[in-house]
């Protein structure tokens, strides 16, 4: 489904999945803190449930298909028509569960089979259109409304936006992007660039904003994970960048775990500074840093956000 | 070309020989050519032939296709690739440009992020260690 020019989107169902009530606290934490500062409402979806992930669409993707589209059903049942998932894993996979249902018979009557066991009404394709924070920001307020709203502009914070490799692909789930003026490339992504800049900003030119961090094999080949990590973060330092950007949980864990790792166990130590681009945003808007959960990051930037008079 | 780990090792030490060596134009070239012996290595590994076709007049990105055909999520690797041709024609674009040398370290950077990422492919797609 694409961004339709008629609709709200200051009044959304938020979808944070398991990830944002574990590792990616923050996440939440300063997602919520924004929709605060900005007057924007998120309605958390009620009962919620995993959306499958990595490990039961591995292992059953019909299975995983149903579980996320009891999500999307649930948005429906509290009369919403967006639902924004901040979670990389979360957003592909409702975009994917969305896509099986449009195309793919099986899929359909996996779905009407299960959601009738569990006693609900089966989630019909097209009838909740998901969306990523950034697509909520970028529709809601984006650049002329952040820059209107901008207290502490980030003094032109050098920062490398890390995008990871789920956000943009398979591109056939995702056809609002590419889509020409004004719409996300999956080749080269720049909505939180965009973002950023309007805040204040300086995004350096990073060549790795959509490979792989290694994220899903994070604990059963933790080296090559390091290595592929140590990567992201030295070449961010040598583009210039101060701080990575993220909007993944699991990329945003996975850089700040694995920069640890990487000094531990290859002696190899990086500076940058890792945080998600909600509580970069939320500092520009002047939200304490305490509220955006900056002090819950692994990578301490605390040091670097006085320095920059950004509290 | 075997593909072992022996020759992924020694691709990311030429590559991180080549980035130590302040990198210029000409390098990207080699670069360009060990992204393709990765991607061959995977090929061989999976008992396949990696083809000698062009894509959009490079190898590399026919090698790609050739990857993700059936295997969609060889993708993560393919703004790799696509990056790694950019810097490599900005480098050529002018040589003497400040702006070659920095394309020529960030080609150095891309081929090494192919290099890791492809062998760790390889190890979860012949169960070894792979959820």
């Amino acid at each position: 489904m694409s961004a339709d020019a008629e609709k709200s989107y200051d009044r959304v169902a938020y979808y944070p999945g398991c990830a944002l009530e574990g590792t990616g606290h923050a996440y939440n934490r300063s997602t919520k803190a924004l929709a605060q500062a900005l007057g924007l409402q998120l309605d958390e979806l009620n009962n919620w449930n995993c959306c499958g992930a990595m490990e039961v669409k591995n292992i059953d993707p019909e299975l995983q298909t149903y579980l996320s589209a009891r999500n999307l059903s649930l948005a429906g049942d509290m009369n919403h028509d967006v639902v924004m998932a901040p979670c990389n894993g979360c957003y592909h996979n409702l975009k994917k569960a969305e896509y099986d249902l449009a195309n793919n018979e099986q899929s359909r009557k996996t779905v009407a089979d299960l959601s009738a066991k569990a006693g609900h009404a089966a989630y019909q394709p097209g009838q909740v259109e998901t969306i990523h924070a950034l697509d909520w920001l970028k529709r809601t307020l984006g650049e002329d409304g952040i820059k209107a709203r901008v207290k502490n502009f980030l003094k032109g914070l050098r920062i490398a936006n890390y995008y990871g490799c789920m956000y943009t692909r398979p591109r056939h789930i995702f056809p609002e992007k590419d889509a020409g003026t004004g719409s996300e490339s999956t080749l080269r992504p720049h909505f939180m660039d965009d973002l950023l800049a309007a805040a204040g900003a300086e995004n350096v030119d990073y060549p790795l904003k959509t490979a792989c961090c290694g994220g899903a094999h994070t604990l059963s080949d933790s080296d090559t994970s390091t290595k592929l990590v140590l990567n992201l973060l030295e070449t961010a330092e040598a583009c210039g960048a101060e701080v990575i950007a993220t909007e993944c949980p699991t990329c945003h864990s996975g850089l700040e775990l694995h920069q640890v790792r990487a000094e531990k166990t290859l002696g190899r130590k990086t500076s940058v500074k890792v945080l998600y681009f909600t509580q970069l945003l939320g500092l520009a808007l002047g939200v304490s840093p305490r509220k955006l959960g900056i002090h819950e990051n692994v990578s301490d930037s605390r040091a670097l956000i006085r320095e920059k008079g950004l509290t | 070309m075997t593909g072992s780990a022996e020759s992924f090792a020694a691709w990311e030490d030429r590559i991180r020989g080549i980035e130590r060596a302040d990198p210029d134009a000409d390098t990207t070239a080699a670069l360009l050519r060990i992204a393709e012996s990765v991607l061959e290595a995977w090929f061989e590994a999976r008992g396949e032939t990696p083809t000698e076709s062009k894509r959009e007049g490079f190898r590399l990105l026919a090698l790609h296709r050739q990857g993700a055909k059936g295997d969609p999520s060889f993708n993560a690797c393919r703004e790799t690739c696509r990056e790694l041709i950019y810097r490599h024609n900005v480098a050529a674009l002018d040589a003497r440009a400040t702006a070659a040398a920095g394309s020529a370290r960030m080609a150095a950077r891309l081929a090494l992020h192919l290099c890791l990422f492809v062998p760790f492919r390889r190890r979860q797609d012949v169960g070894c260690g792979a959820g």
